[in-house]
């Protein structure tokens, strides 16, 4: 493989550059086997066969898992799961964006109590946040008292329970994931090069435009990523302030589990969202690195 | 090279241990062992395995001073869960396993569960009569009851604006109660209602009566504040909800917190869900198992349930002992034996179980 993206290098070399990696590959590659190739081979391997009645599974080979994937039924809530989780990471996004920028442009101080303060949330437990929006957006909630003391609305407005309420749970769950990540590309810039494109007569709309944007997507990617991945397979929001009628992959796999008893189903719905995810991170990784390395080559 | 192979063959040594669980896991006993009634019970020991907050918390420390029987009290979540782990291997560990009646029915046929020896079970005589002959195990040969109620309406009469009485008050709603009512959506209990308002049997395996009730329940999800099977009573209470459907015990925790909330079994009838307790095939311990059995027959230790959980128990003597004040302030506590044998049993349908899992995931997931 290495001697590929260095056709010149010598032969010897190349054996030697090929042998001595290996030491300090062996932790990682017996880790991936382990926690990662293993199981995820395992729960292939149940794929291709059958339930038993009270769970567990038959070995009795069959394709019937994969083919009830393509029932219209299991396709809507996958697609329903990837539109869910794109619009969050999409308002994560817009929302995060901003607030990244402004936190990078603070004072140290500052700078460190706003980091403490997008990551305080995640120092509570997830399930005792998601019961605080259930206190939030249900009829008698402070929203809708805030709402109706305003003079805003009349009547209560039902939030809750609806696909909406699913986004906004998720995208207050994740978004200090899209935050972090976009503030530690924005803090890396070279503040020089903004400096320049303001010495070359740009606005500073414009030095954001063709400097600080383009420079900063590697992070917006890996936020968006971040965002992605854990909103497509979240089961509780949908479930607590979803009012579980408008279901997820996340809840398909755990009611496979829990309540179906089918394992093999779950087993291929599960490995579905891995290949998925898997899928999206490959992109995203191959998209991030030429726009890394475009502009040093261009 | 070497590192392929020794991948593959630890595939493959993973994919045997596996295949190996899972065919020692059928290893039912047919003969009927012959218990000891002078067995030693303090030089045996016992897991139970029970639902949380279902017992008493001094259950194991009560049982041993009473049996010199070392207990250790273990807490499955759901029916599925502690079934799964009783069908996972041949020796789960566990002695005695709180089940819902059709799981144990299922458990039974499976061979996993142990003949009840009534001689080490004496005080099954403070049993109602009707106790003795439900469907899912006549003569409570593998299980003996340990709760017992029945699902309906609860529902708070300030919302509704009058008293439902049908499963179709639930079904489709008046207008103002849109977005108003909440279902359950586990197991058997997502369809009886559609099967129930249409005549047909909470034990229907007919393809047209389930296509039926999965068109009903179609139209009644876009009527639904939610799904809800753990906090519909809360709902109630804080007024999101009119009514929700319920299991009787469960809306007692609603009427504690509001005593305006009631509950009602639609005209059409309900089910009669029975919590058993059930003895492992492969416990090493079976005196000291039924000796547990026993014990918890005890009118006085089964009263804790109905006082404490707010559930009816299928125990003659410890209902009697009720104090009545009690059953005034939770009238569900009040539904008579006659009026819970009305309704009707949910029992283990076999293979056609995976019709009512696969009408759950169709309801669930369609928008």
């Amino acid at each position: 493989m290495t001697s590929t993206n260095h056709p010149a290098a010598p032969a010897a070399r190349t054996v030697r550059r090929g042998l001595a990696p290996v030491p300090f590959l062996a932790p990682g590659m017996i880790y991936l086997i382990l926690f990662m190739a293993l199981p995820v081979g395992l729960l292939a391997f149940y794929t291709f066969f059958k339930r038993g009645r009270f769970g567990g599974i038959v070995f009795e080979f069959t394709f019937d898992n994969w083919a009830k994937l393509l029932e219209p039924l299991y396709v809507g809530v996958i697609l329903q799961s990837i539109v869910l989780a794109g619009i969050v990471t999409l308002l994560a996004l817009l929302i995060g964006y901003p607030m990244a920028y402004a936190i990078a442009g603070l004072s140290p101080k500052w700078r460190t109590v706003a980091l403490i303060a997008v990551v305080l949330p995640f120092w509570t437990n997830f399930l005792i946040r998601t019961y605080a929006w259930i206190l939030l957006l249900n009829n008698a909630g402070w929203v809708n008292q805030w709402l109706q003391g305003l003079g805003i609305t009349d009547a209560p407005i039902s939030m809750l329970y609806t696909p909406q309420a699913i986004v906004v749970g998720l995208l207050y769950m994740y978004l200090p994931l899209m935050v972090l990540p976009l503030y530690a590309s924005l803090q890396q810039l070279d503040p020089s090069l903004r400096e320049a494109a303001t010495n070359l007569g740009a606005t500073p709309w414009r030095a954001f435009r063709t400097v600080t944007l383009p420079l900063s997507i590697p992070g917006a990617l890996t936020g968006c990523i971040f965002v992605f991945v854990p909103a497509m397979s979240n089961f509780v929001i949908p479930e607590l302030i979803g009012g579980g009628k408008t279901i997820m992959v996340g809840n398909l796999v755990r009611d496979q589990f829990f309540e179906a008893r089918d394992w093999p189903f779950g087993a291929t719905l599960a490995l579905l969202l891995t290949i998925l995810l898997v899928i999206v991170i490959v992109v995203q990784t191959a998209v991030s690195r030429r726009l890394t390395e475009g502009p040093r080559r261009g | 090279m070497t590192t392929t192979r020794r991948i593959v063959a630890a595939a493959a040594g993973t994919i045997a241990l596996a295949f190996a669980v899972s065919s020692c896991s059928s290893g039912g006993g047919d003969a009927v062992e012959t218990l000891d009634p002078n067995a030693d019970l303090s030089e045996q020991t016992l897991t139970v395995s029970i639902w949380a907050d279902y017992s008493p918390e001094d259950l194991a420390e009560k049982f041993e001073a009473e049996t010199g029987v070392k207990t250790t009290i273990v807490n499955h979540t759901t029916n599925e869960d502690i079934v799964a782990k009783l069908t996972a291997s041949a020796d789960s560990g566990i002695d005695v396993a709180f089940v819902s009646g059709q799981y144990a029915q299922a458990l039974g046929e499976q061979g996993l569960l142990a003949e009840l020896d009534k001689g080490l079970i004496p005080n099954e005589e403070n049993l109602y009569p009707e106790a003795l002959e439900l469907a899912y195990d006549p003569g409570n040969v593998y299980s003996e009851p340990y709760a017992w109620g029945t699902t309906g309406l609860c529902y708070r009469p300030d919302l509704t604006g009058y008293d439902p009485t049908s499963w179709n008050d639930l079904l489709n709603p008046k207008p103002e109660l849109v977005g108003k009512t909440t279902m359950l959506s586990t197991d058997r209990w997502l369809a009886e209602p559609a099967l129930k308002a249409a005549g047909n049997s909470i034990n229907t395996t007919d393809d047209d009566e389930l296509a039926a009730a999965k068109e009903q329940l179609l139209k009644t999800k876009s009527t639904l504040l939610a799904y809800d099977d753990t906090t519909f009573y809360s709902k109630l209470v804080s007024g999101e909800a009119a009514m929700v459907q319920a299991w009787d015990g469960w809306c007692n925790y609603g009427i504690a917190e509001d005593p305006s909330i009631k509950f009602v079994v639609p005209e059409e009838g309900s089910d009669l869900w029975v919590d058993t307790m059930t003895v492992l095939e492969s416990s090493k311990n079976k005196e000291a198992a039924m000796a547990f059995l026993n014990y918890i027959l005890d009118p006085e230790v089964q009263t804790w349930v109905a006082e404490n959980i707010l559930y009816k128990v299928p125990n003659k003597a410890a209902m009697e002992a009720l104090d009545p004040a009690l059953i005034e302030s939770y009238p569900t506590l009040g539904i008579t034996v006659d009026e819970l044998m009305e309704q009707e049993a949910i029992v283990d349908l076999g293979e056609d179980t995976l019709k009512y899992v696969d009408l759950n995931a169709e309801v669930l997931a369609t928008n």
